[in-house]
């Protein structure tokens, strides 16, 4: 976590205290444990080198004294120099072209079929174009079933050839296809491949000359360890991608290969896979991933997924309600249905740091919400809007009503007021930062 | 009810935007990658010197976390090896090669006494011996299942097979080509259907045939998704209610390449199902998996398999000296 590093940084420096700048001395031993962190993230170990290298060319000669310690000051220039390393300029897969074609690529199970479903889905909704996929694996049992049945599901065609062993002539068939059938988007997906594998390696740079694509990806798992670099760097060599999708983010890897990744081959990662459904794509944020590297949760693309379902206007109604501490079970009824649009609520709360393992040993089932729902909808309209009217015998009949034990309904009602005390608190900016520090310490109870 | 506090919390940070827009920079960086033998790197390190020094230990320290052995295990084998030297005094680099392999060998080795041909046991009542294959996503549980129902076979062994992963795209479909290839029957219920019932039938079937084994593919999940670990404990239960004690064995599937994360998926597989063999997939490939000592040593689950390619005889038992030797050579 998070904590451990700056508290590992703390302790590094405390020699520190008393003298005024980062000197070659006192950063030796944080730097070690930059190093260290970086390692048990996956970061390859040469790029790792080189990063404790600039960090420390950066510290050398801070002032600390301004600084809030400077151990936190050392995870901010980790920090900055995580998201320079992996930033540079934004650039959208291209999908231009007459047809535009795309190419994936990458090593056996790291998400190509998946990740040529989703991008397809993707360009369908959200950007007008209408795709055709391509089944040019012909070695995978079942491959070419496995992308009908992704393309059903998301209404896109499909176009394979099952007696067609020779992945070119698929490719180029399928290009011919699109053109006299108006697709404007053609995404080809490959068979897993290894990079030493000569025969399988020339067999992708093959299918690259002869179609000549606007875009060639490759996807790569982001649990990937040390050897991210070398096939990273094969794969470059040999079909130049020009762009790098992370997969299955969605897991608890700290997911170091991206900047490896980043730092040898120096391609922009475009997209992260962050589920095995159609729509769970994301663009990549250089700073999520800088968060999500030095063990700091990923708590930014949790709110911007919020922030995706968030009406504007709804939530400055409620910031202002809940400024007056007026938030009512009516409001909180509304937040649930957009959590509930936003995924599944043990995942969601995965992300935020901290909760992660607390919540590890809590059980939240996707229907987490219904027992709450029904207390609340056995609520009379005056209820949900002046809980605090809800006596004994109120409560006894929402129990009853709602199916629920009365237990649960003292609950719901106790967190409903602890937690409104807490909003209020937090809508001030202020106490928000206090909050979100103690919240990262652990939150007591939990 | 499971949640309220921390659920509010998630609304609050929602409300307010708490988070500015990232920062978007340029840095070019250069860094020269050359693969190197870590042999030809010890030769060139230990040219001129006789002894084990600092220079050598750091090379050292280097192959191993390129192997992805990990930070702290790595800290553990050079401590030993540093221990060593101190008690022996003088130990020339033409012997540290020996030394490294039997210390690292040494972690692998109270989980992996015995690095022989695996038989399969038998069990009261005929019953069939039951393996789950588990692991998180494209790892390789599903053929390594084909791999392994081939090897069975040849050993003379009757298999039935269990299509429980009804889940991801032509899951199923896959198995079904599998079972074909080796020949062996294999019991589905379709895409979507309940995970517990296919693994259910699939021990009735297996039972009624007097089947010696029945592998069960289970879908892809990572580790932290508690509903989909939870799936695994009510998989298990119902196939207990065919043959008491299944399953016997529940393999965990990681691949070669991941890094570190493979400790959390050995952990937190290990904490929702009692796993007791692993199954390392696509060391094939350049990854080293050295991922495996530090879980070795830490979790005491032996490695059972190595996948070494996508053909159906691309399985191979797992050897320590074998897999040492390999971390260090081409
Ligand atoms: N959790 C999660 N699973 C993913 C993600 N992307 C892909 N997967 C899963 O990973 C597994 C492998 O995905 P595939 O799309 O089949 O991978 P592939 O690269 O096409 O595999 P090969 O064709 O065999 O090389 C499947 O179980 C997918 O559902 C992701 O972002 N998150
Ligand atoms: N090179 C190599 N590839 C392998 C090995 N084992 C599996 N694969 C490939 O890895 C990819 C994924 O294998 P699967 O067996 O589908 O993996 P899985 O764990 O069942 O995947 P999901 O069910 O989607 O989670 C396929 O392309 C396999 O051919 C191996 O030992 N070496
Ligand atoms: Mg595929
Ligand atoms: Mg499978």
């Amino acid at each position: 976590m998070f904590e451990n590093l700056t508290d590992k940084f703390e302790k590094a420096f405390k020699v520190l205290k008393g003298q005024g700048q980062i000197s070659e001395i006192n950063i030796a031993e944080t730097l070690k444990e930059v190093r260290r962190a970086l390692l048990d993230a996956d970061v390859n170990f040469n790029t790792a080198k080189e990063f404790t290298k600039t960090v420390k060319e950066k510290a050398l000669g801070r002032d600390v004294l301004n600084a809030v310690s400077p151990g936190q000051l050392m995870v901010k220039i980790c920090h900055e120099e995580l998201i320079e390393l992996m930033g540079g300029d934004e650039t959208e897969v291209n999908y231009q072209g007459n047809p535009g074609i795309i190419l994936m690529s990458g090593l056996q199970g790291s998400g190509k079929t998946t990740f040529s479903g989703k991008l397809a889905n993707f360009l369908k909704s959200k950007k007008g174009k209408n795709p055709l996929l391509v089944a040019c694996d012909v070695y995978r049992p079942a491959a070419i079933d496995q992308l009908h049945v992704l393309g059903d599901q998301i209404g896109v065609e499909v176009y394979s050839n099952k007696e067609e062993k020779n992945p070119v002539n698929i490719a180029n068939a399928a290009i011919q296809h699109a053109k006299s059938n108006g697709n404007n988007v053609v995404i080809i997906d490959t068979a897993g491949r290894l990079a030493i594998d000569e025969q399988m390696m020339s067999e992708i740079s093959d299918v690259k000359n002869a179609i000549n694509p606007s875009e060639t990806l490759f996807v790569v798992d982001a649990m990937t360890g040390q050897d991210a670099v070398n096939t990273a760097k094969a794969f470059n060599e040999r079909i130049n991608f020009d762009g790098v999708i992370l997969t299955k983010l969605d897991g608890d890897t700290r997911g170091g290969a991206a900047i490896s990744i980043k730092a040898v081959v120096d391609k922009p990662i475009k997209f992260v896979g962050t589920g095995e459904k159609m729509d769970a794509l994301d663009v990549f944020y250089p700073k999520r991933m800088a968060d999500r590297i030095l063990g700091m949760g990923d708590v930014v693309s949790l709110v911007e997924r919020a922030q995706e379902q968030y009406d504007e206007k709804e939530a400055r109604r409620l910031q202002k309600k809940i400024k007056k501490n007026q938030f009512d079970f009516n409001d909180f009824l509304s937040q649930l249905q957009q959590v509930k649009k936003m995924g599944n609520v043990k995942d969601l709360m995965g992300m935020i740091p901290g909760m992660g393992k607390a919540m590890k040993n809590v059980e939240i089932e996707d229907d987490a919400f219904k027992h709450i729902e029904a207390i609340i909808y056995s609520m009379s309209p005056e209820e949900r809007e002046h809980p605090e009217i809800i006596n004994q015998s109120r409560k006894k009949r929402i129990a009853k009503g709602s199916g629920q034990s009365l237990t649960e309904v003292n609950k719901l009602l106790k967190q409903f007021g602890d937690t409104k005390k807490m909003m209020k608190m937090m809508s001030n900016k202020k106490n928000m930062a206090n909050m979100m520090k103690q919240m990262k310490g652990g939150m007591p109870g939990m | 009810m499971p949640f309220g506090r921390e659920l509010f919390f998630f609304y609050i940070m929602a409300l307010f935007g708490l988070f500015g827009k990232d920062k978007k920079k340029k840095l070019d960086q250069g860094l020269e990658k050359t693969k190197e033998s870590f042999l030809s790197k010890l030769t060139r390190t230990v040219v001129g010197k006789s002894k084990v020094d600092d220079e050598v230990l750091d090379d050292l320290e280097e192959v191993l976390i390129t192997s992805d052995v990990g930070v702290k295990t790595t800290l553990k084998i050079i401590e030993r090896i540093e221990e060593r030297v101190g008690r022996e005094k003088y130990v020339s680099t033409s012997e540290l090669q020996n030394v490294l392999r039997s210390e690292i060998a040494s972690l692998l080795e109270e989980n992996n006494t015995s690095d022989v041909e695996y038989d399969i046991p038998k069990h009261p009542d005929n019953n069939p011996h039951v393996i789950m294959v588990v692991g998180v996503n494209g790892v390789g549980k599903t053929t390594t299942i084909g791999k392994l129902a081939h090897q069975f076979k040849g050993m003379g062994k009757q298999v039935v097979l269990g299509a429980a992963d009804t889940f991801r795209a032509a899951a199923v479909d896959q198995l079904i080509i599998w079972s074909e290839r080796v020949g062996v029957p294999i019991v589905q219920q379709g895409m979507e259907a309940d995970p517990a019932s296919v693994a259910f039938e699939t021990l009735e079937v297996a039972k009624a045939k007097g089947a010696d084994v029945a592998i069960i593919d289970t879908a892809g999940r990572l580790h932290n998704k508690v509903n989909l670990m939870n799936e695994l404990t009510k998989i298990k239960r119902v196939m207990q209610k065919v043959v008491p004690g299944a399953p016997h064995e529940i393999l965990l599937v990681l691949d070669g390449s991941t890094g570190q994360n493979a400790f959390e998926q050995a952990k937190q597989f290990s904490l929702a199902t009692e796993i007791n063999a692993l199954a390392i997939t696509k060391l094939d490939g350049t990854a080293k998996g050295g991922v495996v000592i530090g879980i070795s040593d830490q979790m005491k689950i032996p490695v059972k398999y190595i996948g070494v390619g996508e053909q159906m005889n691309d399985l191979q038992s797992f050897n320590r000296r074998a897999f040492v030797d390999s971390l260090f050579g081409e």
